[in-house]
């Protein structure tokens, strides 16, 4: 098992994606430069947060032409794993590998704090070994992760169980004051269809290590782990066992 | 050249601020008349701001040295061992100027700066903190009978140097994990941004700004030069406001966040390859700077070619071009042959790295442009040879301080209301709306970010080390007395450093001063100078740099003297680290005091706490007064304390510790409170200290040597053993409740809130009046 961080210039939270499943989970991991089409063998694909290319033109608008890119989206149609973490879920947006897009902050201006979000389905690599409803505790840090989409779009989220991540209270509830972003239905991270993309804005590899406050996001990474070690066992390499996932 | 036919006269020197004596000097040098780029070099480097003329007399003065101490003042940072290998490198400098005439860009290129200092010494930075000033914000206190077109701008000043601060940091991707903020009328004119780097390097990798090795090349790096900042260091820094300042605004510097991150990656990975002698950020006075003074600091002199300069503008004069201040440029030596390795690692990164001249035997800057020498300098008296001014010194004709004194309130008085008044005031109000746009956990080292410890915390990955970082420094009492008021600033940044458990290990200092030409201004500089070299000596903090800004005058009015200490703490276990928000109903709370136990102060009379407070901010905020005269400032009491805290966090017998400043005790436990994590409140119950005592002074008195800790109720005797060994004076005060906030004094309830009503109108006052 290994996973892969790409490095795009600009991006800055690619050495604490790194520090995370190293020193923390302890599984073997690489940085993979933007300008290769190699994805290091990586098994799960991680797109960290940061400015990719400064977020200039528009968020993630030019990151998406990375080199690495095309070799993301190959291995994305193979069924490899692919997490967007803040900076990374808007490029995943912008490349079109997850739908919907990001609007500005409601309030208009960057917020860095610890927000609470509800895990919303655990069928996916990224939350299997979380419990439904389990309320984490991970910080944000952006100006533009106001997640938007079309009526019909968010009704295949719905329909499809993509939603994975809702900002909550601490205890689960819904409210305004409790999404920071003006996010549409609280969205705080989605996965795609095939459920082997998600993208989140808040940052579980800050919230890995309970020194830093809470260790919560763990259970992102360890997800991975244990979804990757048990598709080693079986030999399978589908992203999904129901129906839904063939829908290609 | 239409340029080279510039004839240089007095007059133009003048216009260049050169004085007459110092173009006599220039002429002296050269034994000849400059050139118009010579001209414009010599009145870079010989700026105020470049050369220290007016504060090197007095700056020797500062304690610099220490077994810790790796490199002192002079380089592009100061360097200390913090153990297993590892260095900190770390800088405070201010960008005043250009943030009153353009907040966002002036703010996020003094971000900018601080930085490339840091990582031009081969460290990664790690942490920024930011101590800001400015004029008042809101117009409700009879403090702030400031007009409202008056607080309209300071909130815009505000708005805008906050934006840009967290535009430059957020995308360089560095915490900015602290800071201060405060508000007097002096700053509306001349608000105060001082920008904090921190960085770590393994001590085998630091770097240097000395040039060797004649005939190695130098490398040009980063961003292309352009017309931007010209003059930005001599005449907007070295020169009073005047009406026509918003005209200087093409002298500001633009800021490119994501083109600096890149030349931070690709300078340290090019350091890696062993193939760079020396290395110096191109800040104040651009190419100028950073050829002279590499040349200088290593004996040789160095050739450009500035044909060879990348530029985003065409038609650029030598003059232009040495004097320009484009952001995001270095300017390297390399190793003669190996140059190749280290322009393949910044084509890498997508950025220039050009070879624009070569370090020669000669001494000299030789600067040529088409087949022309457009200059021709000894580097050493650009760099090490501006005149020295011992300008005349004068205390103010009229003391200060000698304005109406606060008046108490009546003995029955419930204080509940003007403490919601102090809690509410801009200064002592949460910062949430500020810190919550930078970010402050990138790197995932902050243990203690904004807010909640008296310094920021930062672990050092890889070791069980971590790094306290404050920045403190109060103008009004530097105003009211210099030399105490110094000696203060100090003292606190010390005692926050050891409220979380650090030792404090070195300290950097911004000296922020009006026009060093006034006799009352050199004054106060030398009165601070002394008061800071007199509680670093006292409290064995080194310091390793930093930063002179004069000139901080709008239409003759000087800003107060306004020192910025920046104190570095090291923690041997980084488990210690100690917050301030009250942990666990039923704690018990102390007061530590170090001055308790030994005072050699005598019995406080009424007339002289009536004096003490009147300096305070609670007297600021509730009757705009700032008189009378800071609190005396005990060192070996704050000696006493530090090693105090220390012993107990060392031994983890405390869950919080916050040192009494602004605001005084009350402010100091609320705070304890309003951080804690789940709603917790307290109650205080203090006795009248003595016959004369007000129940305003024991509330919101700020004198130092004090801090407010709390314990489970079982360390008591732990605690009182270790008070009495280290000599400091512990007092049982209360107890951490659920139930209303209460202070009771001499037998009397003098606050009784609900804590929420306090927390929010502590919380929310700084966002209403930004946002309304």
């Amino acid at each position: 098992m290994k996973f892969g961080v790409v490095v795009f210039p600009g991006s800055n939270c690619d050495d604490d994606s790194y520090h995370v499943i190293n020193k923390v989970l302890g599984q073997p991991v690489e940085f993979i430069w933007h300008q290769s089409a190699d994805l290091a063998g990586a098994d799960a694909i991680i797109l960290p947060g940061g400015f990719a290319f400064g977020d200039y033109l528009r968020i993630g608008a030019i990151a998406r032409f990375s080199p690495v890119m095309r070799s993301v989206e190959k291995f994305a149609k193979s069924g490899g794993l692919i997490l967007g973490i803040c900076n990374g879920f808007q490029i995943l947006l912008e490349a079109g590998l997850l739908p919907g897009a990001m609007l500005r902050n409601a309030g208009l201006r960057f917020r860095c704090l610890p927000v609470y979000i509800r895990v919303e389905t655990t069928d996916t690599p990224f939350t299997c070994a979380a419990k439904l409803g389990q309320v984490l505790e991970a910080p944000i840090a952006h100006s533009e992760g106001n997640y938007f989409c079309d009526a019909p779009t968010y009704a295949d989220l719905e329909r499809n169980n993509q939603i994975v991540f809702r900002y909550t209270t601490p205890d689960g509830r819904e409210n305004a004051a409790a999404n920071p972003n003006g996010s549409l239905a609280a969205i705080a991270g989605i996965c795609n269809r095939e459920r082997n993309i998600m993208g989140l804005m808040p940052h579980p590899e800050r919230a890995s290590e309970i020194e830093l406050g809470s260790a919560d996001g763990l259970v992102i990474f360890q997800s991975i782990v244990q979804w990757l070690s048990r598709r080693g066992e079986s030999g399978q390499h589908e992203t999904r066992t129901e129906p839904a996932a063939l829908r290609v | 050249m239409l340029e080279t036919e510039i004839k240089v006269t007095p007059e133009l020197a003048a216009e260049h601020g050169l004085s007459a004596e110092e173009y006599a000097r220039v002429i002296k040098i050269l034994g000849r008349e400059p050139s118009i780029t010579e001209l414009g070099i010599f009145s870079v480097m010989w700026s105020e701001h470049c050369s220290y003329k007016s504060s090197r007399v007095h700056l020797c003065r500062l304690p610099t040295k220490a077994p810790q101490v790796i490199q002192g003042p002079g380089e592009n940072a100061g360097v200390v061992d913090i153990g297993e290998g590892l260095c900190a490198a770390f800088k405070i400098e201010s960008h005043n100027h250009p943030s009153y005439v353009e907040p966002f860009q002036g703010a996020a290129t003094g971000v900018g700066g601080i930085l490339r200092d840091v990582f031009t010494m081969g460290a990664r930075p790690i942490a920024v903190l930011d101590a800001l000033r400015f004029g008042p914000i809101n117009g409700a206190s009879a403090a702030a009978a400031s007009p409202a077109n008056i607080t309209a701008k300071n909130r815009h000043i505000l708005d805008g140097v906050v934006g840009g601060i967290a535009f430059y940091g957020n995308c360089f991707g560095v915490p900015t994990v602290g800071g201060d903020v405060a508000f007097a009328p002096c700053y509306s004119g001349n608000p105060l941004v001082n920008a904090l780097a921190l960085g770590i390097a393994r001590r085998e990798e630091l770097f240097f700004a000395r040039a060797r090795g004649t005939g190695n090349p130098v490398l040009y790096v980063g961003a292309k030069t352009g017309r931007d900042g010209i003059h930005g260091a001599s005449l907007l820094a070295s020169a009073e406001f005047t009406e026509q300042s918003q005209q200087k605004r093409p002298n500001v510097q633009v800021g490119d966040p994501f083109l600096e991150k890149l030349l931070l990656e690709a300078c340290l990975e090019a350091m890696h390859t062993g193939a760079i002698v020396a290395i110096q950020d191109m800040g104040a006075a651009g190419l100028t700077s950073t050829s002279c003074e590499m040349a200088s600091r290593g004996g040789v002199g160095i050739e450009l070619n500035l044909d060879l300069v990348p530029q985003r503008e065409t038609g650029m004069t030598p003059y232009e071009m040495m004097l320009s201040e484009s952001q995001e440029r270095m300017l390297l030596v390399a190793q003669r042959g190996r140059e190749g390795e280290v322009i393949e690692v910044f084509a890498k990164w997508g950025l220039d790295a050009v070879e624009v001249g070569r370090v020669t035997a000669d001494g000299l800057l030789r600067v040529n442009w088409q087949e022309e020498t457009a200059a021709e300098i000894p580097a050493k008296a650009l760099a090490e040879e501006a005149p020295v001014y011992q300008r005349s010194l004068a205390p103010p004709s009229s003391a200060r301080g000698k304005g109406p004194l606060l008046q108490f309130a009546p003995d029955e008085t419930d204080l509940t209301e003007n403490f919601l008044r102090l809690l509410a005031w801009p200064a002592i109000a949460s910062k949430r709306w500020i810190f919550e746009q930078y970010d402050f956990m990138v790197r995932t080292n902050t243990l203690e970010g904004p807010g909640a410890g008296d310094a920021a915390v930062l672990r050092i990955k890889e070791t069980s080390r971590a790094l306290a970082l404050t920045v403190d420094g109060n103008g009004r009492w530097c105003w009211l007395a210099p030399r105490e008021g110094a000696r203060a600033a100090v003292a606190e940044a010390a005692r926050n450093v050891a409220c979380v458990g650090a030792r404090p290990w070195a300290a950097t200092n911004c000296l922020n001063f009006g026009n060093p030409e006034k006799p009352e201004v050199m004054w106060e500089f030398s009165e601070c100078v002394d008061g800071i070299a007199e509680a670093c000596s006292a409290l064995n903090i080194p310091i390793t740099g930093g930063n002179v800004s004069f000139y901080n005058d709008t239409l003759g009015q000087s800003i107060y003297p306004t020192p910025v200490l920046g104190v570095l703490g090291l923690l041997q276990d980084a488990s210690r680290a100690l917050g301030l928000a009250f942990r666990n109903e039923g704690d018990t709370i102390f007061l530590l005091d170090g001055s308790a136990e030994q005072s050699s102060a005598g019995p406080a009379s009424s007339a002289n706490s009536q004096r003490e407070l009147s300096s305070s901010e609670y007297a600021f905020a509730l009757q705009g007064i700032a008189a009378g005269a800071p609190p005396t400032v005990d060192l070996a009491a704050e000696q006493r304390l530090i090693e105090l805290l220390l012993a107990l966090t060392a031994k983890g017998l405390l869950h919080s510790a916050h040192d009494v400043s602004d605001g005084g005790l009350a402010v100091t436990v609320a705070e304890s409170c309003f951080a804690s994590k789940d709603g917790l409140s307290a109650e205080i119950i203090l006795a009248q200290s003595d016959p004369t005592e007000k129940a305003e002074i024991a509330l919101f008195g700020e004198r130092g040597a004090r801090a407010i800790v709390s314990c489970a109720p079982d360390a008591l005797a732990a605690l009182r053993e270790s008070a009495r060994q280290y000599g400091v004076g512990l007092q049982a005060i209360g107890r951490v409740t659920r139930n209303a906030f209460r202070i009771q004094w001499n037998g009397r309830t003098v606050i009784d809130s609900p804590c929420d009503r306090l927390r929010d109108t502590w919380a929310g006052s700084l966002k209403s009046l930004m946002t309304s």
